[in-house]
């Protein structure tokens, strides 16, 4: 569904992205995990046609976004990382002016609103000024917008980005659920437990280059079950262990304090490129 | 083209929920202007058969019709560099023709809007104009030239400062020296060719003969379209430049 071949872009001096191969299945819901500023926001941007691509080649569902660029763009759904719904207009308004920048006719469009709005839950609002709305609530529109032409691929930008965790959470029923209905999501975050929770792959991007490709449990039982932060003085310290018992056994004696955890998709991360996600 | 009437909509539904903001906007310098230029200042001036308030309101239009139709662009702009919306529309399977057709609309509505406020306006002042084809087809070719080049120039600038620097060194300047308050042909000569090259010379020549009922001059209204074509043009080819 989604072919990436060779993609770079700079901005200036500034390599953005140094050459990124990949391959996102339809059906699947892909997750780009990194750091700020290693290139998962350019990535979208340029898959979505807000951004020229320096150089390399993408074809989504077999259309190359260069030579039919209208085509792809009828083909994707986007919910970029900062709000950017027209806060003085109503909900229904909002969707309305999508599904008319996108052709559809008036009766599909007063029955997608209908549909959508139940979908994310907020019919009650629909006369509602946007400005009215919480952070969470205008997640959820903006998600609603993003599928109103029915998009075969959805491309989230750290969609739950400065939302409180329980809020977070209902967006990842949310997204699931769209994935379940059929979409394909290319979903970028810098939030670990996000990448584990809702993506059947992930790919860690630093400094605009894909350091591995994987499944968020092959890339944790890479580094072993069990994780061991150690503090003393030279800082923390982590180990990694296959079992919790082996964790636990290696305490015996240890006089630094210690914390024994899961291992995450941040151990992954860290053991991969020597840095933090966050 | 799909696609315009969406971009023209969304402006027409932000318009509708600040009309009355709007309105007011719209009204208070051709109030001030009328009363201290045309009533105060102007009660003894005298051109040929017109009082100044029958030369000065047609300039006003002209000039208002500029301002506003020109203010699109800072809608623009704050819908792109502040609200992001603009992202929605380059996204959106549309083409630069419809997008740009949609923004230019939606100067022109509002410029005529200010238009008809002016006439609101003038009425108390016991003012009659002729406000037939011709005169509306001037201000419409004004309002053109205008929303067209300030599509342009909102796709061009980089940041939301950089427009207003454009608006004070073209639109402000334009609205004083553009046959608006006096005639053009009262300066030296030299300034007189300077000043046909701007295109508000033309529009305030045009809207001031067809109001007043006066032979038009064909040429005018030549040169406003073949402005208002040109800065559509750089519009058009404007809209790329606006993405990373």
């Amino acid at each position: 569904m989604i072919r990436i071949e060779a993609l770079q872009k700079t901005y200036g001096a500034t390599q953005a992205l140094a050459g990124i191969d990949l391959s996102v299945e339809a059906g699947e819901l892909f997750a780009f995990l990194g750091p700020n500023g290693a290139g998962k926001t350019t990535t979208i941007r340029i898959l979505t046609g807000l951004t020229r691509k320096g150089s390399g080649r993408v074809v989504l569902a077999g259309h190359d976004i260069e030579t039919e660029p209208l085509v792809v763009k009828r083909l994707c759904g986007l919910v970029p990382q900062h709000i950017n719904l027209d806060s003085e207009l109503t909900v229904t308004e909002n969707l309305d002016i999508h599904g008319r920048l996108f052709g559809m006719d008036a009766t599909r469009r007063r029955t997608r609103i209908f549909e959508l709005l139940s979908y994310v839950e907020m019919e009650d609002r629909k006369n509602s000024l946007v400005k009215q709305l919480s952070g969470g609530l205008k997640r959820r529109l903006m998600i609603a917008r993003a599928l109103m032409h029915e998009p075969r691929i959805l491309f989230l930008d750290e969609p739950t980005v400065g939302l409180d965790a329980a809020i977070r959470r209902r967006i990842w029923a949310l997204i699931k659920r769209v994935q379940q209905d059929g979409t394909t999501i290319f979903l970028t975050t810098h939030y670990i437990e996000e990448a584990e929770f809702l993506s059947g792959r992930v790919a860690f991007l630093d400094q605009g280059r894909i350091v591995a490709v994987d499944t968020p449990r092959a890339f944790i039982e890479q580094q072993g079950q069990w994780a061991m932060d150690l503090i003393n003085g030279e800082g923390m310290q982590t180990r990694y262990f296959a079992t919790r018992d082996k964790a636990t056994a290696s305490t015996a004696g240890q006089e630094a304090g210690y914390t024994l955890r899961r291992v995450n998709l941040e151990d992954a991360f860290l053991a991969l490129t020597g840095k933090k996600v966050r | 083209m799909q696609g315009f009437i969406a971009v023209y909509l969304r402006e027409l539904l932000i318009l509708k929920y600040r009309f009355k903001r709007v309105l007011a906007g719209m009204a208070v310098s051709p109030l001030l202007y009328l009363i201290v230029f045309g009533y105060a200042l102007g009660r003894s001036i005298q051109f040929g058969e017109h009082s100044y308030l029958e030369f000065l309101i047609p300039g006003l239009i002209a000039m208002a019709s500029m301002t506003q139709a020109f203010s699109i662009a800072t809608d623009i702009n704050v819908a792109r560099f502040y609200w992001n919306i603009f992202e929605e529309f380059q996204a959106a399977p549309i083409s630069n023709l419809a997008y740009v057709t949609g923004e230019v609309l939606a100067g022109i509505t509002r410029a005529l809007l200010a238009v008809l406020v002016i006439l609101l306006l003038s009425l108390p002042f016991g003012v009659v104009l002729s406000l037939g084809p011709l005169f509306w087809l001037a201000v419409l070719c004004n309002c053109f030239v205008f929303a067209s080049l300030a599509v342009g120039l909102a796709m061009l600038v980089k940041s939301h400062a950089d427009q207003s620097l454009l608006t004070n060194f073209i639109i402000t300047p334009m609205a004083f020296l553009g046959g608006t308050f006096f005639p053009v042909d009262k300066l030296p000569e030299w300034s007189q060719i300077l000043l046909a090259f701007l295109p508000l010379t033309h529009a305030s020549s045009a809207i001031r003969a067809s109001a007043l009922g006066q032979p038009v001059q064909a040429l005018d209204y030549l040169i406003l379209v073949v402005t208002g074509a040109l800065f559509f043009w750089l519009a058009l080819h404007s809209v790329n430049q606006a993405r990373d």
